[in-house]
Parts: structure tokens; sequence; C-alpha cells
């Protein structure tokens, strides 16, 4: 048999998971020179587009038109999308390996790591990711509740996340219906009788991970007065002499924002936005009932690990903070599938540049690759995983060069169909989506937002005349 | 970043070596696992050095019998060790800096993964790149230009 990959035997990919990462690694296979390429992307929710549709924040419309490039990737007639197919319910791996030459799992990172301190899982304290996946609309989240009747929020955390919930609970119900959030939460945060909402870093401004643009956007909220301690927001010595050492324009840029807000005298707007530093929860205080009613602070201070970077350290200062609702913030994991191995280390699976490793020999099991979130955790911005899937996607390559490839029993796109079809009759195509899409936009057209989402799957399958 | 991401996609196989084993067998190991340094370990697996294909060729230039000369003679003892939460950033300066090209990283003493001077060049290029593609989609956007659609 002639290898893979020509007009008469394509070489078959299957990609689990639908975000940024299976659309970047499907484009660099369709756009190898000679090679015939059929890729099924599958996902476990109906729609397409992961973390541009369920994470980036409805206030931040610019970054989501990232997915008109990914709509010319789905235009390619060789390209064919399963949503509301999960893996592990409706397929197995075996399932896979039996269709296809090649597997890519490319499935982010979809849990929060834990604080771990007292009081963690009282009620009113939720993992960020959980709200943003409400907010958004996602269909698993959508039923979940917030106690907006708090009117003190803490976010711990300030990675980008982090400063997109502080945003989203700061901003005035008029800049939130401009936006494609969920119905539900349109309404529930323009109940919300939030004040304050305080964000908090267990380092200094410096250190932070956010990026300048979120910072600067924080401090331009018309319905909330920024404000930091300045003595929390000026670098300590070890702070100057890194940034003397090695001059860093973003980060000290950074740092005056930080510094501006900390000069800020309040003007009156009807909420507060409060930027700590260098202090970490060390546990959540029970309010009698079994909910948050504040929290105990520590202060820290820097100190350099070996190879430089600073790092907090607890001191013996305290401090307590009454707040009513908490999110934590503090970096993501990925999860295990069925029958893949698995890197508890680091929370990723189990691979060597993109390549699916055997968790007894950690020798390369053929046919199986990884991407993005799920291959490197979760780092960077949704470009970064341009690159991470091009590395992966040059680690086929280089296997199939040397025909190393899973041998499918029967490679037709037609047997995959029905196997789908039996298992998930529900499954929706990406013509199913671009109807979807229609709906959405029009919806949204009627009252002015960028879409109005459908974040019920019976409502797609109703609105897409399935039900 | 933190050097985590990077040890994430490597498998966490380190090659190591111990200190009363040969120079012959150290190179043995650095050329079946085509590798540039070795972290040598000892008896309960803590690092206590790193012996660079630098060292060897640095004694064998002045050195007939470096071959059965033991690793402790030729490794580099004072071993700057990384933790998986250290900074990306900090990380890359400091070997720079100090001109190191292979940095063993510990979590409680136990040696996790090993990451050359090239995994952090690659990880800032990966990380400057993804910026800019993303700052282009934002741009093109703001000029009224969305492709398709």
């Amino acid at each position: 048999m002639t290898r893979p990959g020509t007009e008469a035997q394509p070489l078959r990919v299957a990609i689990v998971g639908a975000g940024p990462t299976g659309f970047y690694a499907t484009d660099q296979l369709f756009r190898q020179p000679g090679l015939v390429v059929d890729v099924d992307m599958y996902d476990r929710v109906p729609t397409p587009y992961g973390l541009v549709r369920a994470g980036v924040a409805p206030d931040h419309q610019k970054i989501k038109s990232v997915t008109a490039a990914f709509d010319k990737v789905a235009a390619h007639p060789r390209f064919r999308f399963f949503g509301a197919v999960e893996l592990g319910r409706h397929l197995s791996v075996d399932d896979l390996r039996a269709h296809y030459h090649m597997i890519i799992y490319t499935t982010g990172a979809q849990t929060d790591r834990r604080m771990g301190i007292a009081g963690e899982d009282l009620q009113r304290s939720h993992a960020a990711t959980e709200f943003v996946a409400w907010y958004n609309g996602h269909p698993d989240y959508r039923d979940l509740t917030f106690d907006l009747s708090q009117e003190r929020a803490a976010v711990v955390g300030v990675g980008n996340v982090a400063a997109d919930v502080a945003r989203i609970l700061s901003r005035t119900p008029e800049e939130l219906a401009a936006t494609d959030i969920a119905d539900y939460a349109l309404e529930a945060l323009s109940a919300s009788r939030i004040r304050e909402v305080h964000v908090l870093g267990r380092r200094g401004p410096a250190q932070a991970a956010f990026t300048n643009p979120e910072v600067r956007e924080l401090g331009e909220l018309t319905g909330a007065d920024v404000t930091a301690r300045p003595e929390e927001v000026e670098p300590d010595e070890l702070t100057r002499q890194v940034l003397e050492r090695a001059p860093d324009r973003a980060t000290q840029k950074k740092v005056e924002i930080l510094k501006d807000f900390s000069r800020r005298t309040p003007t009156g707007k009807p909420k507060r936005l409060v930027m700590r530093f260098l202090v970490s929860p060390v546990e959540l205080l029970d309010d009698g009932r079994g909910g948050v009613a504040g929290m105990r602070l520590v202060r820290n201070r820097l100190y350099a690990t070996a190879t430089g970077t600073l790092q907090p350290k607890a001191t013996d200062e305290f401090e307590h903070l009454p707040v009513g609702l908490v999110f934590r913030s503090v970096g993501y994991r990925g999860v295990p599938l069925p029958g893949v191995p698995f890197n508890d280390d680091w929370g990723v699976i189990l691979n060597e540049k993109g390549r699916v490793l055997d968790a007894q020999s950690k020798l390369p099991l053929v046919g199986q690759y990884t991407a993005g979130w799920i291959k490197r955790g979760p780092t960077g911005v949704i470009g970064t995983n341009k690159p991470d899937a091009a590395e992966t996607v040059t680690g086929m390559l280089e296997d199939l060069a040397r025909d190393i490839h899973l041998r499918p029993a029967d490679a037709s796109p037609a047997a995959v169909e029905r196997l789908v079809r039996e298992r998930q009759p529900q499954y929706l195509s990406y013509q199913d989506w671009l109807r979807l899409d229609e709906i959405e936009t029009r919806r949204g057209k009627e009252t002015g937002r960028p879409r109005v989402k459908f974040t019920r799957v019976k409502d797609m399958l109703a609105a897409l005349g399935r039900a | 970043m933190n050097i985590a991401s990077l040890l994430a996609k490597k498998g966490s196989k380190v090659i190591t070596v111990q200190p009363e084993q040969t120079i012959r067998q150290a190179l043995g190991l650095l050329a079946d696992h085509n590798i540039g340094a070795l972290v040598v370990v000892d008896r309960d697996s803590r690092p206590v050095g790193i012996l660079s294909e630098r060292d060897i060729v640095r004694s064998a230039a002045r050195d007939e019998d470096v071959f059965v000369k033991t690793v402790s003679a030729l490794m580099t003892k004072d071993v700057i060790l990384g933790v998986p939460q250290d900074d990306l950033e900090s990380v890359g300066r400091t070997m720079t800096d100090r001109h190191i090209r292979h940095l063993p990283v510990v979590d409680q003493r136990r040696l996790v993964g090993i990451i050359s001077i090239g995994d952090v060049v690659k990880a800032q290029r990966d990380l400057y790149r993804g910026e800019v593609e993303t700052l282009q989609i934002e741009l093109t956007e703001e000029h009224g230009k969305p492709a398709g659609r």
C-alpha cells in the first residue's frame, strides 16, 4: 500500500477539540504542498472555536474576529466538524485508531488549579473559569448561579482571566448590553449589588502576568474607580535591580500604570476596583452558615531564586479582608482524556514536542499527537498556539515521511459518519454551526448586540429544526 | 510564563550519570541520547553537578587519559538549579549572563527535568510570535477588514 497523503489515499486526521489550536493545526496540514489530508474535527460542545467563544471576554470582541480565519479553514472541502461528540462518551481512542492515520488532541486546560487553603470550598468561593464559562453561555455552565447580591468580591490572581473577571464584575449594565454576553448573565450582572472588587496578586506589579492593555483598561472603566496602594506598587529593591540590569519597557510601563492608579482619587463612580499586590489568601472565613464572609491575607515580600526569579515569601503580617464572593484564578490544568497517557506533574498529556508518549516506556505512541494548552500547559495568548501547533505538525510530517502512522481498518470518511451517527445522532456539522451563527448574529442585530448566543443544546437543535 | 511549561512537553526524561562513573561511560550516554550535558546525581537521585561536552573537550585537549577519569573529576560542582515556578524571562537572563547552556530543574530537591538555552530561546520566540499573531488579528479588525464574512 502506498503512503497516505495522496488523492487515492488521503491522510486521515482526527482532531479532538475545536479551539484555536485545532484550527491552527488543521490550517498547517492543509497548507502542506503535495499532501492530501482529510481533517475531521470533534468537540464535546455543539459549537466550534473553544475558548474564543467560551473564554474570551464578551467585551473583547476584536480578538473574537480570529474566528473569521477559522471559518476559512473550515471551508476547505476536506474538512468536517462533528460537534457535541465527546471522546470517552460517544467515541473511544480505539474508535479513532480504527478510522484515522493520525490523531491530535487539542482539548486545552479545562480545569482550574486550587489554592490549597482552608475554606476554599465554602459557598460563594468559585473557580474563575466557571464564572467565565457561565457569562459566555457555555452549555455545561449556564445553569450555575453566582450570588451577586454580595457587595464585596475578591479575585485571586493577576493574570488575564483575573483581569477579565474583575472587569466584567465592574462594567455597567449598558456596557455589558453592547456585548454578546449570555442573556441570563446580562440580567444577573445588571442586578448585581457588587460595589467593590479586590484583585489580589501575590507578587508585585512587575511580576504580574496581565498585559499592559488589560491593566490600562481597568483604569478606564466608566462605572468603577480604580485604586492601588502606593507601598504595594512601588518596586522593591530586588525588582529595581532586575529592571536596572535588564530594562524592559513593557514591565516599566506596567509599574507606571499601577503607580498612576495609586495616585488617583475616587471620582464618585458607583463601583471601586482595588488592585492589591504582595498579598496571598491563607484562609477563607466562614460566615457561620457555610458561606464566605471574608479572607485572611498574609503580606508577602519577594526573594530571588537561584535563577533570579522573584518569588513571594509570607511574612508574619496578616490582614482581614471582608468579601462575600471569591473567584480563584491562580492557574489552570488540563483534564486527562480517557485512554490517553497523562503527565500528572504538569497537568498535560504525556508528550515530547507534541508526540504522545506511552506511560510505561516513555516512547512515542504511533499516530497520536497533542498541541496547545493540553500539550504545554496554559501559557501565552491565542496566537501562541500557532507556533505550538506547527511544532506538532512538523513531527507528524516527519513521522509520515518515515511511514510511521496508524493502519486504520476502515479509513473511509463514510465509515466515520456512520459511526458518529450511530453513537450521537444529534451531532452538529459545520453547516449546522454556520446556520446557528447566522441566527445568533441576526438576533443580535435586532437588539444592537454582536450576537445573542444559544446556550442550551436543545435550543440549538430546535433552531435547526431538529428537536 | 514559567519553565514548567517547557518541561511539560519534554516527557520529563532526564539522562543522569553518577559521580563515580567514567568519562567513557558518560560519553556513551551523550552520544546515545544525542545530548550536550548530563546531570550528575548521587544515590538518592539528588543533583550534585553537571557534566557538559565542553567540560570533557577542555580536559581532553590536555589529557590523553580523559576517558578513564571519573565524572566527579570533571563535572561542574556549583551547579545552578531551577525550580518549575521560575519565570522563563529570568531563567533566560541568568543562563545568558552566566553562559549556562543547561539548567537542571528540581522540585522539592527531586530532579524533574533539564532545560537547555535552546528550549528557552524557542519558548521566548514562540511567545513573541504568538503576540504578533494576536495583535495582527486585532489590528486587522480595527481597520474594518476582517477576513471572510
